[in-house]
């Protein structure tokens, strides 16, 4: 067992970092603050191949391993969560799963403005009365002759109102079990922005990522061409969980990232603070402190390498990326309040980013599954 | 049209500087990147390829490791690399360096050869037109721009204070300054057909029309006499005084510190 990154992963590594610390990380507090969407940033994103990274080449991607797409989104995630989760999105919830269930006509279509980063990707499932409780989505798609008709509404949508592709998760049937149940079935479905009776709501005003563009997406007799159906009728919720499963993965590089970055300002912070006549790196309680960190920053980064590796080479890997998930996103919760309580007053001050990366931090406990939900995923496999 | 670049692996001045018991950089022990210089050159050959259509080879000679700079230079668009690695070529100064060099493009069809002004960790800047001398090819050096004309080049040649537009027919060599033009970012799927590509590797026998004489730290002229990092200064002394107080107070220190 072998723990080193070869050498095509290093240089991948030190370009991501490179890139970040170019051009991410001199907007972050700009785009934290004003609530913009990125769009300079992603635009050169696009120039340097970053929003098709594993995606093959025949579709326009740059043939790349999931590992090496995840320490994209680590190493944007460093010094601007905002970046990372619209990379992440983009590629695990919008072109993943088109690469999977679509049809080749649908790839051509869709994957390869998507990989090449023309057009951006967006992912909707989560309703107002349907969050961890996915089966309780109301969006009903019907066949009308050759389109579906849509009516519902989506809400809390990453990359909500920036982007171009939508894949949308609707009932399409409901059938009843042998004991008289109703079970609703749901299909997934490929939408483009400008789509006839598709619209969006609010914007939502958030605690963290507030560069992320989050929107709700509302559908009011949206009509679809009929090809648009991915995958085959009714199978839109096992769709959306194998999806998630890869979103997580993307997620937890994120809070890894988070965490790793706010460890580094952390670092440098208590080396230059100076209380009663030393840096505070020197008090056994800041360094008890950094240790801790550091090695639940690893085991962090473990988790998530390994089930990133498990994506690249097995058909199932829901507990991987659901352990993956919830350590790193309770990682970057307790290492940034550390870090925060590190920096003491200047830790609560806007001009330091470790406050935002607190405020960051906490929605990876919450999207793409919450941490309640990674448990359920964990437990159900060990109690199968 | 065919270009050669030459590029340098060279230490990361982010990293410690170490050095060997001879006084020559413990290449193998420091963090490394490319020349900022040779990757001006490189972006300015890439240009050249995006714009009139070029193959463009890349060339170092270095430690095996120095194929990582290759690896990188593919990965941003290069069509090939090629190494030039012997143990016989080690300790080389400028003199050693551009022999190999050219012994090692005698083998190549070129139109234009690029090389960096000069590296970060010798700064000699003797290497390029060296290269031309032993080639014997025109160079346009310190070039801040860079366009064909048919079968010339006009290079923008920059002075502190203004610059020259020379014109000169291909083949020629021409170095680049760090100031030519911003690098491009490799992307991920270059590093990954960097790694897959076959790097070229030469040793001495591969040089053509040179003389072992010439070669190595045996063939350098140049011997280095002491080498050290940096020595810090300390942050020195500021004074606020009037004119006459001052030169008062500098006698003293001069005095003082026995200089008049």
């Amino acid at each position: 067992m072998d723990f080193s990154l070869d050498k095509k992963h290093e240089m991948a590594r030190s370009l991501f970092r490179e890139f970040a610390e170019n051009e991410a990380k001199p907007l972050a507090q700009e785009v934290d603050e004003t609530e913009e969407f990125p769009m300079e940033t992603v635009k050169k994103m696009q120039k340097y191949g970053f929003m098709g990274i594993p995606v093959p080449k025949e579709y326009g991607g740059q043939g790349c391993d999931p590992l090496t797409y995840v320490m994209c989104v680590e190493e944007l995630s460093k010094v601007c969560a905002t970046t990372g989760v619209v990379v992440s999105a983009h590629t695990s919830l919008c072109i993943d799963p088109i690469l999977t269930y679509g049809t080749e006509e649908q790839k051509q279509k869709y994957v390869k403005p998507l990989a090449s980063g023309e057009k951006i990707g967006a992912f909707a499932l989560t309703e107002p009365g349907a969050g961890t409780d996915a089966q309780g989505a109301q969006t009903k798609a019907v066949l009308d002759g050759d389109e579906w008709i849509l009516n519902g509404s989506k809400c809390f949508i990453t990359n909500g109102k920036v982007a171009d592709v939508y894949i949308v998760i609707a009932i399409t049937s409901v059938t009843e079990d042998k004991r008289g149940r109703k079970k609703k079935n749901f299909s997934a479905f490929i939408v483009d922005k400008g789509a006839p009776g598709f619209s969006f709501g609010t914007k939502e005003k958030k605690m963290g990522i507030r560069g992320s563009s989050t929107y709700e997406l509302i559908f009011e007799d949206c009509r679809i061409p009929k090809d648009n159906l991915l995958g085959p009728e009714g199978k839109g919720f096992p769709i959306a969980m194998h999806t998630l499963d890869g979103g997580r993965i993307g997620i937890a590089a994120q809070a890894l990232g988070i965490a790793e970055g706010a460890l580094e300002r952390a670092v440098e912070y208590t080396k230059e603070r100076k209380q009663f006549g030393r840096s505070i790196a020197q008090q056994q309680n800041t360094q008890f402190k950094l240790a801790d960190m550091a090695t639940r920053v690893e085991a962090a980064q473990m988790l998530v390498y390994k089930a990133a590796m498990a994506k690249a080479t097995q058909k199932v890997y829901s507990v991987e990326a659901a352990k993956a998930k919830l350590f790193a996103a309770e990682t970057a919760m307790a290492v940034t309040t550390e870090v925060v309580q590190l920096f003491g007053g200047y830790g609560y001050i806007r001009e330091y980013d470790v406050e935002r990366m607190m405020r960051d931090a906490k929605i990876t406990e919450i999207y793409e599954g919450t941490s309640e939900v990674q448990r359920m995923v964990i437990s159900g496999a060990l109690l199968k | 049209m065919k270009i050669v670049v030459c590029v340098k692996q060279v230490p990361d001045t982010k990293g410690g500087v170490k050095f060997n018991p001879d006084g020559t950089l413990d290449r193998a022990a420091m963090l490394t990147i490319m020349n900022p210089d040779d990757k001006a050159g490189l972006e300015a050959a890439l240009r050249l390829k995006d714009e009139y259509g070029a193959e463009v080879t890349v060339l170092t000679m270095g430690l095996p490791k120095a194929d990582e700079v290759l690896r990188e230079a593919i990965a941003m668009g290069a069509d090939h690399g090629i190494l030039v690695t012997d143990r016989v070529l080690g300790g080389a100064d400028t003199w050693a360096t551009s022999t190999t060099i050219a012994g090692a493009i005698r083998n190549l069809e070129y139109d234009l050869i690029i090389t960096g002004r000069q590296a970060i960790d010798g700064d000699t800047a003797q290497v390029g037109p060296q290269i031309a001398e032993h080639l014997g090819l025109p160079v346009i050096s310190y070039a801040q721009d860079i366009k064909i004309d048919g079968d010339s080049v006009i290079v923008q040649r920059q002075y502190e204070d203004r610059y020259h537009e020379l014109k000169a027919k291909m083949p020629c060599l021409i170095t680049a300054l760090s100031e030519l033009n911003e690098p491009r970012y490799m992307t991920p799927g270059g590093i990954f057909d960097a790694y897959e590509k076959e790097v070229t590797v030469w040793g001495r026998a591969d040089l053509k029309d040179v003389d072992d004489s010439n070669l190595g730290l045996k063939g350098s002229p140049t011997k280095i006499a002491k080498a050290s990092d940096k020595v810090r200064k300390g942050a020195g002394e500021k004074v606020t005084l009037d004119a006459e107080e001052a030169v008062a107070y500098l006698m003293g220190k001069f005095k003082e510190k026995h200089v008049i």
